[in-house]
């Protein structure tokens, strides 16, 4: 089996903050880390590799900089990394980034053909949860997203069978190879690089890809084929408290304004009778 | 699987990464672990650097781009009381031309980052977010490698250099240096004060890339064996004050509670206003001196920096002792691996090289010290209160004549300390820098 997982840099969004005054993000200083749903993709592409051997190709993209989420996948495991970086790939928005990813797994593909690709639910800088879907599509592989567990891998049939998450719920669901899987957190727990592996990865010289070893078409990458367009960045306003029943002295008054204020309130009438588990 | 290397560094401080640079410079094969998620990360020293020491190992560290915060021009030493204080200052332009970047504050986080980067340069290993959990021995005692908490953790190497500061895990498990007395450690909290640069520029009276050193005695310690330092960085300031440990336990204070009062002290107070606290923390200093020195050297093995108690108390220099180690270790390292015999005899040279250089020079002329104050804690409370209350009559305009104001300070003095053990605290403290 071919797996190829792909990694994104981000800002370790624990330590970014809002300038208020600006509604910028205030990157200086934070430190860049994996994507931590990317980790648990590529744990994933690992424990299957270990399962029913292959190889695991990591792919960023992004600044060189980027090298170092490559660094950490070898560290942990990959077999191999690609790193795409141009200047002429900076400013992409979901669209130019999932065509460029999907040029390059095209490239790979050619080499070796991919039969599963990992890619994290989401960013936690951009939260889209775009990309994965996009390489999918225009692979033309079956996708499944959100995906809390492998079920069943079948290589002989060439067919996977896995449990995802949807809106209330889970379902478990089963299509052909190739696919492109995105994992939930929950998937699998990333593992601690060996010693041998941290000093493989300290070692490795990481493997760059320009726009032109990737084939891409110049209108279709970076920021000319990006449609988005971030006009603001904006913190929403904090929410006001809502009304207290202090009853730790007398209660009974307090119930009282309490049914009171939900009486008088129709629309919460009606939410809770929507929702009675609330 | 296990890799062989000729030398393993445990940590990646001054003292490991100087070795691990001189060592790499000559093509020896070196792999320095460091805990922390990088060099530095673990760091929290009060962050004077001295360029004689750092030119040793990097020649060009300016034009290399070394994260210089401001290249100190003034120091200021404070004797102060609850109240106020003496101030002695020294500036000199030679400071600022001839003898640039003689001492200068860094942000450790960036700087061990930086020096790390250059012996990576070299060829040297750094492997990061990895603890040596213990040295590998082979059956006769003698070191011949080290094991680290990651899987298929363990490295062999023909000597082990022991950098990993003076809270070392590694001691504690391997019992090379007994755990130091709480005498012989100070415990040290210190806190970054986020300002403008213009206002630091203002409040320290120096140019844009000039800082000053403030060196702090007194009753800021509240009786206990202690010293406060503010430094200056380009945008905050370093504030960092500590005291004897077994005093703090015998005295129930909190340093942090030690910390607060120093803050809101007169001299210190307006220096730090409207200043944002950016991050705090505490360590631990090697005080004891040089008594407290484990053996440095032994088959297989070195010991450099404040793993070794290489620290100069009086002069709060440690990270430049910890270089100047390094870079020895790395001399007899170099030369006992030549011979091929890395046996204890063979690194003898580490100890010899050490006591002919200025760190056990003057480690050994400060041996002293760490005692006297210790043993004089009308250094932290009586003097200073005296002296500040004689200055303060002597500068009051009250219509009493000098000399009946010197000889109801003179009568003061003598109530509150006999003049001979005023003399014998003279001699004693003359003796323990003499």
């Amino acid at each position: 089996m071919n797996f190829v997982c792909c990694i994104k840099q981000v800002p370790d969004t624990a330590e970014v903050k809002i300038d208020p005054e600006t509604n910028t993000l205030m990157r200086s200083g934070v430190e860049s880390i994996s994507n931590p749903y990317d980790l648990v993709a590529l744990e994933t592409a690992l424990i299957l590799r270990d399962k029913y051997g292959g190889w695991v190709t990591a792919l960023s993209m992004g600044p060189p900089q980027a090298e170092q989420v490559l660094k950490e996948a070898i560290s942990l495991g990959a077999d191999a990394a690609v790193l795409l970086s141009d200047r002429a790939f900076a400013g992409a928005d979901t669209l130019a980034t999932s065509y460029t990813l999907y040029k390059a797994i095209r490239n790979l593909d050619l080499d070796r053909p991919v039969d599963i690709v990992l890619c994290g639910k989401q960013a936690i800088d951009g939260d889209t949860a775009q990309v994965g879907p996009g390489i999918a599509t225009r692979l033309g592989f079956t996708q499944f997203t959100s995906v809390v567990e492998i079920r069943e891998l079948n290589t002989y049939d060439r067919h996977i069978t896995v449990k995802r998450r949807v809106e209330g719920g889970f379902e478990i669901v089963r299509g052909p190879l190739p696919t492109v899987i995105t994992v939930d957190l929950g998937l699998a727990r990333p593992r601690r690089a060996s010693l041998p592996g941290l000093i493989l990865s300290l070692r490795a010289v990481i493997d760059r890809w320009d726009a032109d070893a990737v084939g891409a078409e110049v209108p279709k990458i970076g920021l000319k084929g990006s449609p988005t367009w971030v006009r603001r960045i904006f913190s929403p306003p904090l929410k006001e408290g809502g009304p207290v029943f202090d009853g730790r002295k007398d209660p009974v008054p307090a119930v009282e304004r309490f049914l009171d204020t939900i009486v008088a309130d129709e629309e919460l009438i009606s939410e809770l009778f929507k929702n009675p588990g609330v | 699987m296990r890799e062989e290397f000729e030398v393993a560094i445990v940590g990646a401080g001054p003292a490991g990464i100087s070795a691990a640079l001189a060592l790499a410079e000559k093509g020896i094969k070196v792999i320095v672990f460091e805990r922390g998620e990088f060099p530095g990360a673990k760091n929290v020293s009060g962050g004077v650097l001295y360029g004689h020491d750092l030119a040793e190992s990097v020649p060009d560290f300016i034009r290399r781009e070394c994260p210089v915060e401001r290249n100190i021009v003034e120091s200021r030493v404070w004797y102060l009381s609850l109240d106020g204080g003496f101030n002695v200052s020294f500036r000199d332009r030679a400071f600022e031309e001839g003898l640039s970047f003689n001492a200068f504050t860094v942000g450790r986080a960036r700087f061990d980052r930086w020096f790390a980067g250059i012996a990576e340069e070299k060829g040297a290993l750094v492997v990061c977010g990895t603890t040596v959990t213990d040295l590998l021995r082979d059956g006769g005692g003698r070191v011949t490698g080290v094991r680290t908490d990651r899987s298929d953790g363990d490295v062999t190497a023909r000597v082990v250099l022991i950098a990993d500061g003076v809270n070392s895990a590694l001691a504690a498990k391997t019992g090379f240096r007994a755990e130091p007395e709480p005498n012989d450690v100070a415990l040290a909290v210190k806190e970054i004060i986020e300002l403008p640069e213009e206002v630091i520029n203002e409040r320290f009276n120096v140019e844009a890339g000039h800082g000053v050193t403030i060196e702090i005695l007194g009753e800021i310690t509240q009786g206990m064996d202690g010293v406060a330092v503010i430094y200056t960085n380009k945008n905050s300031l370093s504030l960092c004050i500590g005291a004897n440990l077994f005093d703090l336990m015998s005295n129930t204070v909190r340093p942090y509670e030690m910390l607060e009062e120093f803050k809101a002290h007169p001299m210190v107070a307006p220096l730090i206003k409207s200043g944002r606290p950016r991050e705090y923390m505490a360590h631990w200093l090697a005080e004891g001196g040089y008594d407290t020195i484990p053996h440095i050297y032994g088959d297989g093995y070195l010991i450099a920096g404040e793993s070794g108690m290489l620290f100069n108390a009086l002069h709060r220099e440690g990270s430049n002792m910890a270089m100047a180690s390094g870079r020895l270790a790395a001399l007899t390292i170099a030369g006992a691996l030549a011979r091929g015999d890395t046996g204890s005899e063979s690194l003898a040279g580490y100890a010899a090289a050490l006591q002919a250089s200025y760190v056990m020079k003057d480690l050994k002329k400060y041996r002293r010290f760490n005692r006297f104050l210790l043993n004089h804690k009308e250094l932290f409370s009586t003097l200073p209160r005296l002296g500040a209350s004689a200055a303060r009559e002597m500068l009051t305009v009250d219509g009493i004549s000098k000399k009946e104001k010197q000889t109801s300070i003179r009568r003061r003095i003598q109530g509150a300390i006999p003049l001979a053990r005023l003399a014998r605290l003279l001699w004693a403290g003359a003796r323990s820098i003499g």
